[in-house]
């Protein structure tokens, strides 16, 4: 893949395209292009990793489950993450080790504050050369 | 993005109907207030496409209707407003938004521009000091797991029972801060943890709290009832919502809806637009929760204007009474409510869905607080921080066509992103310290994206939904502090 991710622009939030070569990387850089827009993806260190599991429905609302899921953790632990190991992705669950350390304001600039992930215009397409997905955030 | 080619009937100048025969499967036409001015710049998204999409919701009654500050949200469009039958309708939490209650609540003092200026600086780092604002901000207030229960229950009254804030002041909010039936067991974990460290704060994003100067009396008999009295009077102005709480509130009852859309049957046009029947378990488990997210909302304007008054109080070495800071009046403009409207001359349970519009109940209503009984509710209309804010009532017209409803705010015009290219570097707070508005914010490059050309000008918005009959504008003011998160 050239690119993991791209930023969208909407008129009242923001949105995201991420691509991967299969659906774990896929689920990966979906999560990374959400911490992108939180903060500077390079100034988070992996101090900590964290182990989530997620379910849902189907595919597509479980790309948006595991992005919400993120979003709390940023919202109430207020760790930031910048590597996700995807270990077992089905259709509805999902299993993940995600690497990062707390936000730190001496050490980190945050960027916008990303409060949930939507179902707007939500895609989750294969394409010629993997997967590709489009997520609207809510900030 | 693609501009909107459908159909748009002329009703008068200030109405545009999307008929139903634009869209398969709408059940009503769609109504969009706007000037033809502002209907060009409606045309440039796909927003009269949301409008359209709203009308085929099960139940809808009349139209499904847009105020002329609408733009692109998510499933309903932001400035939409749409009533359902509770018999056989629908509530959908996109058509309450993410932000449950976010609203504006509005205080007037007897303090003059020309007092206040001299302290302005003083008085806008207090504020910032007082009221905690921004990312991540955590309250004042620290709030156990048992009073997070009571006071998703019993909303601002929760506050004033503490200290904070008058009973007065509750006589002068919608709902009296408390909308019924919320509970508590139908609220997650996780939003209760989002929730508890967030009461009391201001927020980030489009929030904010605005020291203003009235700079306009339309009409001096309903402004003096508010305690608006004479053009340079100092008021402050609180926008916020209920913060993460809301937000959690609003993910995990869409992830219910999602698989209530399938078992009901429900044919939509748009996946945002999850939805289920009202009086399924589904639909009053969300309506519980909902109430919950908006008592929260009420809670934390309910603090932010006490923390607001003390922060007056202490610049000016007198107490908030002696400042005459009452409360003017404090309304949702994301929420849904059950209420009784006349449809067809028969009165009817309705379940109105405000997307970022506002009541806007008439002289004499039932729901009208005694204060204002012979005026109408106080609309509180907030522009950008460049321009000015609107104060006005509700009116009968707006009873009997849009469910007493009307606009919320300026709307978007610019994306986020759009909005600092527009800015290009400038220094926006320079800016408008030269226009006599002092503004501290937790993020400049936030700051950026709340600059007045990302909006549409809010007096085009007023005078819409004054000529259109809708509400009736009643003063203007001016900004000349503001804070930012």
């Amino acid at each position: 893949m050239e690119k993991a991710f791209e930023i969208i622009d909407h008129t009242a939030d923001v949105g995201i395209i991420a691509y991967g070569v299969d659906v774990e990387e896929l689920f990966s850089n979906a999560a990374l292009a959400l911490f992108s827009l939180i903060t500077e993806l390079e100034s988070v260190d992996e101090k900590l990793h964290l182990d989530l599991e997620v379910s849902s429905e189907d595919r597509d609302s479980l790309l948006v489950e595991w992005l919400n899921e993120l979003i709390y953790f940023f919202d109430v632990k207020h760790i930031l993450f910048n590597r996700f190991d995807i270990e077992s992705l089905t259709h509805n669950e999902l299993k993940a080790t995600c690497y990062g350390e707390d936000f730190d304001p001496m050490k980190h600039k945050i960027k916008m504050g990303v409060k949930a992930a939507t179902y707007h215009m939500l895609r989750l397409d294969k394409t010629g050369g993997g997967y590709k997905a489009q997520i609207i955030f809510d900030i | 993005m693609a501009r909107w080619q459908g159909q748009l009937i002329k009703i008068d100048d200030y109405r545009w109907k999307i008929p139903e025969s634009y869209k398969t499967g709408m059940r009503v036409p769609g109504l969009i207030y706007a000037s033809k001015k502002m209907l060009e710049s409606i045309r440039e998204e796909q927003t009269p496409e949301q409008v359209a999409n709203v009308a085929f919701l099960p139940g809808i009654i009349g139209y499904s209707f847009a105020m002329p500050d609408i733009h692109w949200g998510y499933g309903f469009p932001i400035g939409g407003v749409a009533a359902m039958d509770i018999k056989d309708g629908v509530v959908s939490p996109g058509g309450v938004g993410y932000d449950i209650n976010c609203g504006v609540r509005l205080l007037r003092t007897s303090l003059s521009e020309a007092e206040v200026r001299p302290k302005i600086n003083g008085l806008i780092n207090a504020l910032f000091h007082n009221v905690p604002s921004g990312l991540g901000s955590e309250g004042k207030i620290k709030v156990s797991q048992k009073e997070m229960n009571q006071l998703m229950v019993e909303g601002a009254r929760w506050a004033v029972k503490r200290g904070l804030g008058s009973e007065e002041d509750l006589d002068v909010t919608e709902e009296g801060g408390c909308l019924s039936g919320a509970d508590p067991s139908k609220i997650s974990d996780k939003a209760v943890k989002r929730g508890m460290p967030q009461a009391g704060t201001l927020g980030s994003g489009n929030h904010f709290l605005e020291i203003q100067v009235v700079k306009e009396i339309f009409d001096s008999h309903i402004a003096s009832i508010m305690g608006i009295d004479e053009i340079g009077q100092v008021l402050v102005l609180i926008h916020t919502g209920s913060r993460g709480f809301g937000h959690q509130v609003c993910t995990d009852h869409l992830r219910v809806m999602e698989g209530a859309v399938s078992n009901y049957g429900i044919r939509l046009p748009d996946r945002q637009l999850a939805c289920a029947p009202i009086e399924s378990k589904e639909g009053k488990d969300y309506l519980a929760a909902m109430a919950c997210a908006a008592n929260y909302a009420w809670v934390n304007r309910q603090c932010i204007a006490h923390w607001a008054r003390e922060s007056f109080s202490k610049v000016f070495g007198k107490s908030s009474e002696a400042l005459g800071m009452k409360q003017i009046y404090d309304v949702a403009h994301n929420i849904a409510k059950i209420e009784e409207h006349a449809v067809n001359g028969h009165n009817l349970k309705v379940c109105v869905h405000r997307k970022g519009a506002t009541r806007a109940f008439p002289a004499g209503h039932k729901d009208t607080p005694k204060r204002y009984k012979e005026v109408g509710q106080p609309v509180l209309v907030p522009g950008d921080m460049g321009r000015c804010s609107f104060v006005a009532v509700g009116t009968e017209k707006a009873m009997s066509e849009s469910f007493g409803s009307t606009c919320h705010g300026a709307g978007r015009v610019l994306s986020r992103s759009a909005a600092k290219r527009s800015i290009n570097g400038r220094d926006i707070v320079r800016e408008l310290e030269n226009r006599g508005i002092t503004v501290k914010a937790g993020s400049i490059p936030s700051l950026a994206e709340e600059a007045s050309q990302a909006y549409k000008d809010i007096t085009e918005v007023i005078d819409v939904v004054h000529q259109a009959g809708i509400s009736r504008k009643v003063a203007m003011a001016t900004p000349m502090g503001v804070i930012k998160g």
